[in-house]
């Protein structure tokens, strides 16, 4: 399954892109999974996704939980909790 | 219900989208306008500027799914949101809330109901520039409880 991935804020400066085209493993099922694969890809998604409890996650445009399933997705973006207003 | 979402780099002229909310109609008696500013400090510290970051598209998208939950929880008339993005100096305009109403009480609770949400669940980020360097806020717990007094109890919960 080949998904968009999109990274925001300090997620994006510190996975030193704001977007890919990743191809995760049929066994990776979920946006938490998801995660801990993208983690293991170097140091800098390592630091990026060190403390994941505080990631949240958007799948297709929507909030999503960790366990939400990634089947199908289109664009799963990646960001720490929003401070707009 | 007459509904305007806009996101954008210039800034907005608050009276005039208050103004176009309600040019023609005479069934509107509360129009509630909320502004969100750049303050020159946070948590004490000075602040120079600032710099919103969002995720376009989702956040089109998140503003409207919030207003028309707002349209579902008050007789709203009419509502604006209009948020800004990119770098932005202590004075200028970060976000307009506009809801208009027949009565009062209704515009009020739906333009914080609004601010609460775009505070906790629209994404945008926001950087800001110091003295010693650049800094992404922290979301405050305060904003979160604010989103949270909204949660209605789910309905098996509520009868148990």
């Amino acid at each position: 399954m080949s998904v968009k991935v999109l990274y925001f804020a300090w997620v994006r400066e510190r996975v030193g892109k704001p977007e890919e085209q990743v191809e995760p493993p049929p066994g990776i099922k979920t946006v938490g999974e998801l995660m801990t694969w993208l983690s293991e890809r170097g140091e800098e998604y390592a630091h990026a996704f060190d403390n994941p409890k505080v990631i949240r996650a958007a799948i297709d445009r929507a909030h999503v939980k960790a366990d939400a399933s990634i089947a199908g997705a289109r664009e799963i973006a990646f960001f720490p909790p929003m401070t707009g207003g | 219900m007459t509904a305007i979402i806009r996101l954008q780099r210039d800034d907005f002229d608050a009276a005039a989208e208050a103004r176009a909310l309600t040019r023609g109609r005479t069934d509107i008696g509360a129009v509630v306008t909320f502004t969100g500013v750049c303050r020159d400090s946070e948590a004490g510290r000075g602040v120079t500027a600032m710099t919103l970051e969002h995720y376009p598209g989702m956040a089109e998208a998140e503003i409207a799914r919030h207003v028309e939950d707002a349209e579902r929880r008050w007789p709203l008339l009419g509502a604006t949101v209009i948020h800004r993005y990119g770098r932005m100096v202590p004075g200028d305009n970060i976000v307009l809330v506009v809801t208009a109403a027949a009565h009062r009480g209704d515009a009020f609770a739906a333009a914080e109901f609004l601010m609460d949400f775009l505070k906790t669940r629209a994404p945008f980020w926001k950087q800001e520039e110091h003295a010693q360097g650049t800094a992404w806020v922290e979301a405050k717990h305060s904003d979160d409880a604010a989103a949270e007094r909204w949660q209605t109890p789910r309905r098996h919960e509520a009868a148990e």
